[in-house]
């Protein structure tokens, strides 16, 4: 269905993207088979989302919608909501709860684990019409995906048994990596509950905001609110962290490990920001209470292709990258807080809520700053971005911010996934 | 008495959406009392009844910081908006304060010219009067609009 992809990468270190990649049509349609249809896991949801058998929720693997369902037996199913009769949509509403779901255009009827178990007038009326005598509804159920839980957070793969990317896919365990691991624990030591939803749609290509997720060098300078409230800047300690494929990544930080001066002084000569314009009149919900033994006041570990856990201080989320077409994506955010937060805790967070989200005094910024992008680079589509912040070549961890190293990281394993790597090209 | 409040309820209304599309924001913080609550929530949350906020200024102080921090940090789309808003239902509290709801749409405008709907949805509101003068002492704007479109850097 599509032609062969040739990608003449300028570099073989990935720090020359051409603009068309992100424009293209063949491009995007290859990626929802390759990636996000391919050996990868996808975030689907979190299992607190789902507390009861028959609860559902629908989501989005790449343009696929999915249906997340607690069957009968306790135990988490996903499948495409497609019918498996004649491909309209089965569930129709965001979520619920069913003891079945009845597509209503001839209304057969799935089980909450995807099973056909109902076709009217299978056979037929009055001996007449019906389906043939060797249907089997076995095998018209709705196309399964394979879906494992880590802490809580469920993951899914469209790399079946059947389907060519099984042989590649890894298990979840070593899709997350030591480094994918660690992170994703940390969030979820205590049982968690859920605060609400966010969505944003950006009318930006989807790998402009898989790039911004792994890009720590603009946190500190298009988010002037960090830098003035110290919540990230490039004088702290902090820096990011990537597993051995460079896929994931992590952006992070240590709140007060620098001054107000420190801050002064390395900012004097940025244009644009600066660190002590802001003064606002309430600073109460920016205090930090620390939570996690290991200090970091900004976490966000970001899990190829399609999520990222998200502390900023005291708001917590995760957030799926759903792409809507190769000119927009949705930004579909889950906030949480954890169960056995305090009224006053709980307040807290979502006081906090203001830094995040759509209107966030920080997140809101990256949705301007990818809508310029994509403008702009649609227009020379030949010509190409410069990633060398922190340097050319081998991809690695660093205890600074000033490095694109991860974005780097980020196209190596997309060519890797969509066979157009560079010769001899960096991993 | 009771007419003349209503009528100055229907004209805060009036106030309040051309203020903000006029941009002059910090007028329009005046319209709050000192101790308001200002919300900016959707209706998918709400409809599963998530505390979920997209902004939630408690105090005017926190509504006044949000308009500062517009004006002078926050990097967004350029845009104008412009408000369309329903006549009001009022009604009277037995506290004395006004429950107060209308629809509203919002148009927003990029500075070469071209206007896209950006949201539509519900305000909620509970209005006092101090000295005769009605104050919003709460506000929740309930978005239908659930997805943002680009971003939201403008109260509505
Ligand atoms: S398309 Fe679903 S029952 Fe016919
Ligand atoms: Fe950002």
């Amino acid at each position: 269905m599509t032609t062969p992809l040739n990608v003449n990468w300028p570099r073989d270190d990935y720090s020359r993207v051409p603009f068309w990649l992100y424009h293209d049509d063949d491009v995007y349609a290859l990626e929802m088979e390759r990636i996000f249809r391919g050996p990868v896991w996808n975030y689907l949801a979190l299992d607190a989302e789902l507390p009861n058998a028959g609860d559902f929720r629908t989501t989005w693997i790449g343009e696929t919608s999915v249906v997340v369902s607690r069957g009968q037996d306790g135990i988490v199913h996903a499948f495409v909501n497609r019918c498996a009769h004649r491909g309209a949509q089965v569930v129709r509403k965001t979520h619920g709860n069913a003891i079945e779901h009845v597509c209503i255009y001839h209304r057969w009827c799935y089980s909450n684990e995807g099973d056909l178990i109902g076709v009217p007038f299978r056979r037929g009326l009055k001996g007449q019409g019906g389906m043939p005598a060797d249907f089997d509804p076995k095998q018209h159920g709705l196309r399964r995906l394979r879906v494992e839980s880590f802490h809580g957070v469920l993951f899914g793969s469209f790399a079946t048994d059947e389907s060519s990317g099984a042989a590649r896919l890894e298990s979840l365990h070593d899709y997350l990596g030591e480094f994918g691991r660690t992170m994703i624990a940390r969030f979820f030591t205590r049982p968690i509950c859920i605060m609400g939803y966010h969505r944003q749609l950006v009318h930006g290509n989807w790998k402009l905001y898989a790039e911004n997720l792994r890009d720590t060098y603009h946190a500190s300078l298009l988010h002037e609110f960090f830098v003035r409230y110290g919540l990230d800047r490039a004088t702290q300690k902090g820096g990011v962290k990537m597993d051995e494929r460079h896929r994931h990544n992590m952006n992070h930080a240590y709140a007060g490990t620098d001054s107000q001066d420190e801050a002064r002084a390395a900012y004097a000569d940025q244009k644009g920001v600066e660190v002590d314009r802001l003064q606002l009149r309430d600073t109460g919900f920016l205090k930090f209470v620390p939570e996690f033994t290991d200090g970091m006041n900004l976490a966000a570990p970001t899990i190829f292709p399609n999520f990222l856990l998200i502390q900023i201080s005291n708001s917590l989320a995760t957030r799926q990258i759903r792409p809507k077409g190769k000119d927009a994506f949705e930004i579909f955010q889950t906030m949480f807080a954890y169960a056995d937060d305090t009224p006053e805790m709980i307040e807290h967070r979502m006081l906090q809520t203001n830094l995040v989200g759509p209107a966030g005094y920080v997140s809101m910024e990256d949705g301007e700053a990818i809508e310029i992008a994509h403008r702009m680079s649609a227009t020379t589509l030949n010509d190409h971005t410069v990633i060398e912040m922190g340097g050319r070549g081998a991809i690695t961890d660093t205890v600074h911010r000033l490095t694109e190293g991860p974005i780097r990281g980020f196209w190596s394993y997309w060519a890797e996934l969509m066979d157009v790597e560079a010769t001899g090209g960096v991993r | 008495m009771d007419e003349t409040k209503r009528q100055a309820i229907r004209d805060l209304l009036i106030e309040y959406g051309l203020l903000l599309d006029d941009d002059k924001l910090e007028a329009w913080v005046e319209l709050f009392t000192a101790d308001c609550d200002y919300r900016i929530v959707t209706r998918e949350n709400v409809e599963q009844n998530l505390p979920n906020v997209l902004i939630w200024c408690k105090g005017k102080n926190m509504l006044a910081d949000r308009i500062t921090s517009y004006r002078h940090v926050n990097e967004y789309n350029l845009h104008w908006d412009c408000h369309t808003i329903s006549p009001p239902r009022i009604a009277a509290e037995a506290d004395g304060s006004w429950r107060v709801a209308a629809s509203y749409s919002l148009f927003q405008t990029t500075l070469e010219g071209q206007s896209r709907l950006f949201s539509v949805g519900r305000y909620r509101a509970r209005v006092v009067f101090n000295d005769n003068a009605p104050r919003i002492r709460e506000m929740v704007v309930v978005a239908d609009t659930g997805s943002i479109l680009t971003l939201l850097a403008t109260p509505i």
